[in-house]
């Protein structure tokens, strides 16, 4: 089986946070301890909805070392694909659900010696995990968030309360902006900038920290892609000796699954490289998504992630 | 000459750039001996107006026309030694967005390095050629005592007085290659010495 251990859980709170974000809290079934995790670590969420099975990936913002329960804070996406709806209008309290071990894409460096956060809506939650972790080992760190308004800022009374000299708040419509050129000079030698927030922030802010000499090294982001829909396409597993449908709203991984083939992945965000399949022939046009391949590889036509890219076009076989 | 093409080794053995100019608002060069080379061959009036030039010369007389270079502070140390507190300091006020520039022999950048690491720069992140002496500073694994540049293998621990093997086993904390006992099961029984990359 692929993808990281699964552990089923119930949900045992259901809690609306504004117009657009809720959380939900897992607990395990067999009232055994969950595993602990590193701040910035998400899980996978399996939703059964009807006879489409979605995994969505979501940050885990609950404390790392409690071990009682898993928590996560899920926006409502009403141009998704489906997974945050579900979540919102079908899950309740008591229900049986199936999570996956925490899995990391997004942890501290504990080698800096400050932790510049930058979050943009809700980008916030893998650093209020992360928040509670250097908490315990009193680190050194500072958050920027930016959201949309003072009536969808999840967390911020929280945050600003616990922590009101390390938390900075920007309102978009009070037309309050986060000054990066300024907020970047001067950081002591030694600062690591994380940032989780809408891909254009993400940009920013790495565009940024590059122009002003900040090492690659320095520089942490996460940005989940949830896979598009798009056209139709027919798929060729050579190994499995398949011809499988991709419909227009699953990825070519969700129908690689749905057709009994166990194909590897971790993140089904385009981030992780897990999944990374060799294409054998191809007539057609790849439509890459990832931001796991190079430019290059791209252009290659030799490799695909399936998690969140498709193709259009008229013959595709994968090595899978 | 002042370059020198290594053999390749293995993966522990440090390996060495070209310096190139990077953008940011403070550079910080640190060169001993033909290191200077390096500085020159990458100097530009813009550059050298952000960048401050730590500098030992060990006998050569480079330090002249470093200062020609006009750049916003200049250093000359008589040696590592002397220089390493002003080293620490200025890596301890500097700001993210520091590039640092390292060039000439393998002991100054590997020491150098072992400090900014210490004040948090990635190792990675920082550019490093080689020029001029191919000496090496050594560490005897067994007193743990440093012999400055060692240019033959095998050689004596200037501590222990051990005979010691050259090898490319690398420690970046201590900026130092390891040095084994030769002769441990049949003492006395020592290789001739040579020069290294003979």
């Amino acid at each position: 089986m692929s993808g990281a251990e699964k552990i089923a859980v119930r949900v045992t709170e259901v809690t609306s946070l504004n117009e657009l974000v809720t959380r939900f809290r897992f607990e395990r079934l067999d009232g055994a301890l969950l595993p602990t995790f590193s701040g910035g670590a998400h899980t996978v969420v399996e939703m059964k909805d009807g006879d489409v099975t979605r995994l969505n990936p979501y940050s885990l913002m609950s404390d790392p070392f409690d071990q009682t329960a898993y928590t996560i804070s899920v926006r409502r996406d009403d141009e998704g694909r489906g997974g945050s709806l579900f979540l919102h209008n079908s899950v309740c309290v008591g229900d049986e659900m199936v999570i996956s071990n925490p899995v990391n894409l997004f942890s501290l460096d504990l080698r800096a010696k400050k932790h510049l956060m930058i979050a943009g809506g809700i980008g916030i939650t893998p650093f209020l995990a992360q928040i509670k972790q250097l908490d315990r080992a009193h680190g050194n760190w500072e958050l920027h968030y930016a959201c949309r308004s003072a009536a969808l800022g999840s967390y911020v009374d929280y945050l600003t309360s616990t922590h009101p000299n390390d938390v900075n708040v920007y309102y978009d419509d009070q037309e309050q902006a986060i000054n990066l050129e300024s907020l970047f000079s001067g950081q002591p030698l030694g600062t690591h900038v994380y940032v989780c927030g809408p891909k254009g922030m993400i940009n920013w802010v790495r565009g940024k920290a590059t122009e002003l000499g900040w090492p690659r090294e320095a520089i942490h982001y996460e940005e989940f892609l949830a896979p598009q829909p798009g056209k139709p396409f027919e798929v060729k597993l050579a190994v499995s000796n398949k011809v499988i449908q991709v419909g227009e709203q699953e990825s070519l991984l969700e129908a690689m699954e749905r057709s009994g083939v166990d194909a590897p992945y971790l993140c089904r965000g385009g981030a992780c490289g897990m999944c990374e399949t060799r294409v054998i022939d191809y007539t057609g046009n790849f439509i890459h998504r990832d931001h796991w391949l190079e430019d290059e590889e791209h252009s290659s036509g030799e490799k695909i992630m399936p998690c969140v890219s498709r193709f259009e076009g008229k013959t595709l076989v994968l090595d899978r | 000459m002042s370059k020198f093409e290594f053999p390749t080794s293995i993966l522990s053995r440090p390996v060495y750039g070209v310096l190139e100019a990077r953008p940011g608002h403070q550079h910080l060069m640190i060169a001993d001996a033909e290191g200077a080379e390096a500085i020159l061959d990458i100097a530009t009036p813009d550059l050298m107006a952000k960048t401050h030039i730590i500098f030992i010369p060990k006998g050569t007389d480079f330090a002249d026309k470093l200062r020609t270079l006009n750049p916003a502070q200049f250093y000359e140390g008589p040696s590592y030694a002397a220089s390493v507190s002003r080293i620490q300091r200025v890596l301890q006020d500097a700001a993210m967005g520091l590039q640092l520039y390292l060039a000439g022999t393998e002991g100054l950048m590997g020491q150098v390095q072992s400090e900014a690491m210490k004040a948090g720069i990635p190792h990675t992140a920082i550019q490093t050629e080689h020029r001029g002496s191919i000496a090496r500073r050594m560490q005897c694994v067994h007193c743990k005592g440093i012999t400055e540049d060692v240019a033959i293998d095998p050689f004596q621990c200037s501590h222990c007085n051990l005979n010691l093997f050259v090898r490319d086993h690398y420690s970046r904390r201590l900026a130092a290659y390891q040095a084994v006992c030769i002769d441990a099961e049949d003492p006395g029984n020592v290789p001739a010495q040579k020069g290294l990359y003979e």
